[in-house]
């Protein structure tokens, strides 16, 4: 019976993970050559060049900035959603929500219009008295992008983890005469870990393999490992290398999320998925 | 599951829509959609519409299969190398009589010597779209986007062989060179030239130039047009040392379906009425000599759409390169990722 009930899923994941996974190792690890199909890690030497390494290096930074503003802003948020003294927090859930309907895309385009040098956000910058802001197109863009599409998947997990934060177990420590410093440092915070985690590989993940937001927002201007992915397959057609890079990425992320769950607390459940 | 999966392949026998199809695939906004429509009325045949932004996204996904298409609308270098590779049909002019409203100079191009394979749609030249407000100098150099006075206001193309080719052409050397050497060159000039560029775009270009967001901007003739509409400050140049002449066409690629129907669609887009339709919503250069005897006399003056001869003198077109191509991939991507 249990068998019968798994495999419909055996079958799907499969299908739509396990056979375009083997596809893109198949076709990293082989180069085409006038005898035929063969055996080479050419597509992976490629990748070593530094300028392949820059392009990585540069993603994986960008990334981890953004995952660490992600976490200086989720965290407070989270816990303020989670506080018991907030009332609404279910309608705060919501507006973190909300945007998360729309489509990503149109989100990021509508950043293009506001940044504009003479957009939305200039304009009320002058209004106001303000020097104007020109960071389209630069860095900081592609960062605030970066934030503001995966913040939500921070905040979500340390939220849903905080939340079910036994109560009595801050009210003992109080009793025993733990001010909230010490009940924070103490209590919360080495439960909420988990969140954490989960929270930080959800930002990481996207982030770092993100090329719409760095298009779009960074004018082409800053080459990120997923446009660099994009450029291969779309406008190149050199499906090998492309998926030589594919490979790496997932051996970034696979190594990242193994480093990430040794701080994982089993027993707390706390993934969002 | 078997039930399910019974059901919906049944559903999918019920609901299939039995018309005739074609499959049409060309450049985004480039084209007055509501000849679609018309087609399909006039026609009974049903047009499923898809968009590509460059001849290189439109090639590989021809290239890669598994969609086949009857019409697409690549370039004149493009059209070469489809051709060289076998990978389009030839089209049987009887079907598409209105070929004869082409203008001459439009055919027996380079790219298709005899003409077998492709029908021209639109022309146009590539060149420097700017705001009088911001710069009030002459423009008429490509020197002018190495000028460290615009920096962060310049908008370059993001495609490899017009931003290549604009580099080749401040140093004089051919559009089409397979010179190493040269395009190394090209290459080094673009690195210099990245801090002053604000962003590599390609379909945002014209609303960015409208909104005066940049001072200087690389074009397809086309988007200079239309731009110019909107915007009284703007204007277009041919640098005077010579530009890029391009051709789009419509082709049959391999594998299409319903040839009979592609070749329908084609010579439906070459009736005047049409082609007037299309010219006058698109605004690129129409090679219809019908059409453009139709046009507003300020189109037809706009040195942008029907430039001189004078200013196509020096113009070159785009040639297939071959394997140099993967040359052109390499320093475009040593330049983006600097």
């Amino acid at each position: 019976m249990k068998k019968a009930t798994l495999s419909p899923y055996i079958l799907w994941s499969s299908l739509f993970i396990i056979v375009p996974l083997l596809l893109v190792v198949y076709y990293s690890v082989t180069i085409e050559t006038p005898e035929g199909i063969e055996l080479s890690l050419e597509n992976f030497k490629k990748f070593f060049e530094p300028i392949y390494l820059k392009v990585l290096w540069r993603s994986i930074i960008l990334a981890l900035i953004s995952t660490v503003i992600c976490l200086i802003l989720g965290y407070p948020a989270a816990l303020i959603l989670a506080g018991k003294s907030f009332k609404r927090s279910n309608t705060l859930i919501m507006l973190f929500m909300l945007p998360m309907w729309m489509n990503f895309l149109l989100r990021t385009y509508a950043w293009l219009t506001l940044l504009e040098k003479n957009g939305l956000v200039n304009m009320i910058f002058q209004a106001i008295g303000l020097q104007p802001l020109n960071i389209l197109y630069t860095e900081t863009a592609v960062i605030l992008g970066m934030v503001y599409n995966f913040l939500p998947f921070m905040v979500l997990p340390i939220y849903s983890v905080v939340s079910k934060i036994d109560r009595s177990i801050i009210e003992a420590a109080e009793d025993l005469g733990a001010n909230s410093l010490i009940v924070f440092l103490r209590i919360i915070l080495p439960l909420s870990i988990p969140g954490v985690v989960s929270g930080i590989t959800m930002v990481f993940m996207p982030a770092v393999t993100t090329f719409v937001i760095s298009r779009l927002l960074g004018g082409g201007q800053f080459m990120l490992i997923g446009n660099l992915i994009e450029q291969q397959f779309l406008f190149v057609g050199d499906w090998g290398f492309g998926s030589a890079i594919s490979v790496v990425m997932i051996l970034v992320i696979l190594v990242s999320i193994g480093f990430m769950s040794r701080f994982e607390n089993e027993e707390q459940g706390g993934r969002l998925w | 599951m078997l039930v399910i999966l019974a059901v919906v392949v049944a559903g999918f026998y019920v609901f299939r829509d039995n018309r005739e199809t074609i499959y049409v695939f060309n450049w985004g906004d480039y084209i007055d959609e509501s000849v679609i429509s018309r087609f399909e009325k006039e026609t009974g045949i049903k047009v499923v519409y898809d968009v590509f932004s460059t001849n290189e996204d439109m090639y590989v996904k021809i290239q890669a299969g598994g969609s086949s298409y009857d019409v697409a609308f690549p370039s004149d270098y493009m059209i070469k190398r489809m051709i060289d590779e076998d990978m389009l049909e030839k089209i049987n002019f009887d079907n598409v009589p209105n070929y004869k409203y082409v203008d001459e100079r439009f055919k027996d191009l380079d790219f298709d010597p005899n003409n077998e394979y492709s029908v021209p749609y639109f022309w146009g030249t590539v060149g420097i779209l700017y705001n009088t407000a911001m710069v009030d100098e002459e423009v008429d150099s490509w020197d002018i986007l190495w000028d460290k006075k615009y920096e962060k206001q310049i908008l370059m193309l993001d495609s490899q062989r017009d931003s290549i080719g604009v580099a080749l052409l401040k140093l004089g050397y051919s559009l089409n060179t397979k010179d190493i050497a040269q395009l190394e060159e090209a290459g080094e000039l673009l690195k210099q030239q990245k801090p002053l560029v604000l962003a590599y775009v390609v379909d945002e270009v014209k609303d960015k130039m409208v909104a005066g967001e940049a001072a200087l901007a690389v074009v397809w003739s086309g988007d200079a047009v239309q731009g110019m509409a909107e915007n009284e400050n703007l204007a277009y140049a041919i640098p005077k040392s010579g530009t890029n002449m391009w051709v789009d066409s419509m082709v049959i690629p391999k594998g299409a379906k319903n040839k009979e129907g592609a070749e329908k669609f084609i010579n439906f887009m070459l009736s005047t009425e049409i082609a007037y339709l299309n010219t006058k919503h698109v605004m690129y250069s129409t090679p219809h000599t019908e059409a453009k005897k139709m046009l507003d006399e300020w189109i037809l003056n706009n040195p942008a759409a029907y430039p001189s001869d004078e200013a196509l003198e020096n113009t070159e077109t785009f040639q297939a390169l071959g394997d140099v191509l993967r040359e052109y991939d390499r320093i475009w991507t040593e330049v983006k990722a600097r």
